[in-house]
């Protein structure tokens, strides 16, 4: 059920793009969402698409994975279509009843439909490239700047990882209390919507009981471990930049270059 | 002098109301006498509620005594400037072994420890290593926790420990969640530690069998330590234990048994062994 989510989960196997060190690859999808929302004629587009599936290739990620990914997301796309189609007031190229489709409407929604979809690729490849450890790594060492300003980075980097590690542990446990309860006659199944939510409460309560208790395990563990927040805290795995992250981030700004040309000309 | 020496400790669980009233004191541990030598294996029994584990938290600088003094390599763990040499000193292995994993991955996790104490990254490799090879779980280093048994759980935790150098480990019930060869491993792998690397073990239980091998054996109830001695001076005592709930291995309960119908034996004969001897 939850389990099966595909969305942005990593997927193991070495590549150029595996390799990376995860802050360029943040950088990166945030210059391509960037871009993707920069252009206003298809020559961008094909820039873009270069570039998209180029990536693709070098992650050997299979295509059709990524795609899976879009599947959680079409409803989304596909509204947003609509509403770009036949809202969008211009010439009006084909009437009928009280339905228009202007030329404008139509040029609109298929860049928003090329938009999200590139926008969801890309992202997803991050994901699927990245190991869940090594991105709250990379955004920590990110967002560092912003300690400056009082921003708990550190500790917001440990929240992730701790989610992270805890996710499995907790839809085990969601499974282990919703039989428990399915053996006393709890009935998740079946009934309207208000009563399927209505069931779930025998199963949130014990959920959050045990969450809170682990949580507690787990903070007399760090500190018993001398946790003391992220001052005086060296890395066992520290991020240092290769020679290919350098080239990727040379690659970046050559894209980026490419695009600002491009919408010039 | 001791590693962990402790004297007239006491501590004091108090219980308030919404209002900040207090509603009931609960004396959880009281008049606690306690000197244990360095390289020592020593086991607290106790039934549930004996007061056990508050005094493990003691050791770790978790909870600090109401009254008395505790040292941990002669330094004092009401003194809060010294809570972090004491917690690296020593170092505490908990029940459930979900909830003290913090990494997502076994060498993570084992690095967690010395991270926080500032070891410098090659260091925090060496440390790594060796502790999972004292533990054997080197060929896990990659895997998710989450994939591992209980027992294997468990030796991760306990390396994640020793990674931080400890002259002292703490065990509060390592074994209670986990199954008969979950229990046998984490044993096993303590016992070596103690032997092989002098680390100081402090194991608390209520399992019988696992004690059988330690130097000292205390016996809690009710917040006091109620016996000591060694293993074979602590089973000789069947009826006393049964006082204090607690269940002495079967070995030893048969033997016992044989005696009051009049058999000579030995009291205190701990293993399978010892009895085919005595009886052969």
């Amino acid at each position: 059920m939850i389990r099966d989510i595909t969305l942005g989960q990593y997927y193991p196997i070495d590549s150029v793009i595996h390799r990376l060190d995860p802050r360029v690859k943040l950088v990166s999808t945030l210059i391509f969402v960037i871009s993707l929302f920069m252009f206003k004629n298809f020559s961008g587009y094909i820039a873009a698409t270069l570039f998209l599936f180029g990536i693709i290739k070098l992650s050997k990620v299979p295509f059709r994975y990524m795609v899976k990914g879009l599947k959680a997301v079409l409803i989304l796309l596909m509204i947003t279509v609509v509403f770009n189609l036949f809202l969008t007031p211009g010439k009006p190229i084909f009437e009928f009843w009280i339905v228009t489709i202007t030329d404008e409407g139509l040029k609109t929604a298929g860049f928003m439909a090329i938009r999200l979809t590139y926008l969801i690729i890309g992202s997803s490849i991050m994901t699927l490239t990245t190991t869940p450890n090594n991105l709250t790594d990379g955004l920590e060492d990110l967002m560092r700047p912003l300690s400056k300003v009082r921003v708990p980075v550190h500790e917001i980097a440990m929240m992730m990882s701790i989610a992270l590690r805890f996710i499995p542990i907790l839809l085990e446990e969601t499974d282990k209390i919703m039989k428990a309860q399915i053996a006393r006659g709890a009935d998740f199944e079946s009934g309207n919507i208000v009563q399927k939510a209505k069931s779930l409460v025998p199963l949130l309560v014990p959920l959050f009981v045990s969450a809170f208790r682990r949580a507690n395990d787990l903070a007399m563990a760090m500190e018993a471990r001398c946790y003391r927040g992220g001052e005086g805290r060296t890395k066992m795995k520290p991020l240092i930049y290769q020679a290919n992250d350098y080239r990727a981030y040379a690659l970046n700004a050559a894209y980026l270059i490419a695009v600002i040309v491009i919408q010039r000309l | 002098m001791g590693i962990i020496e402790a004297a007239k400790l006491a501590f004091e669980y108090i219980r308030r109301d919404e209002d900040g009233n207090v509603e009931s004191i609960v004396r959880a541990l009281d008049g606690i006498d306690l000197d244990v030598k360095k390289g020592d294996f020593i086991a607290i029994l106790g039934h549930n509620g004996s007061g056990k584990s508050t005094l493990a938290k003691h050791m770790n600088g978790i909870l600090f005594p109401t009254e008395g003094t505790l040292l941990v390599d002669g330094k004092d763990t009401a003194d809060e400037r010294n809570i972090w040499d004491i917690r690296q000193t020593a170092g505490m292995v908990f029940q459930n072994p979900d909830n003290q994993i913090i990494g997502t991955m076994v060498e993570e996790d084992v690095g967690f420890g010395p991270e926080n104490i500032g070891v410098p990254t090659e260091e925090i490799w060496k440390r790594v290593d060796a502790a999972l090879k004292s533990v054997d779980m080197v060929k896990y280093r990659k895997h998710s926790p989450n994939k591992l048994s209980g027992g294997q759980k468990q030796r991760v935790a306990i390396a994640g420990v020793v990674a931080m150098r400890p002259k002292c480990i703490i065990l509060d019930e390592p074994t209670a969640m986990l199954d008969p060869i979950g229990r046998r491993e984490v044993i096993e792998t303590v016992k070596e530690l103690n032997e092989k690397e002098g680390v100081t073990v402090i194991l608390i239980t209520h399992y019988m069998e696992e004690v059988i091998s330690s130097d000292k054996v205390y016996v809690m109830d009710g917040g006091r330590i109620v016996m000591q001695g060694t293993p074979k001076e602590i089973f000789s005592k069947v009826d006393e234990l049964k006082k204090y709930r607690l269940d002495v291995p079967q070995v030893t309960l048969l033997a016992h048994e044989l005696q009051l119908e009049g058999i000579d034996l030995p009291d205190g004969i701990l293993t399978i062994d010892e009895l085919v001897g005595e009886l052969c």
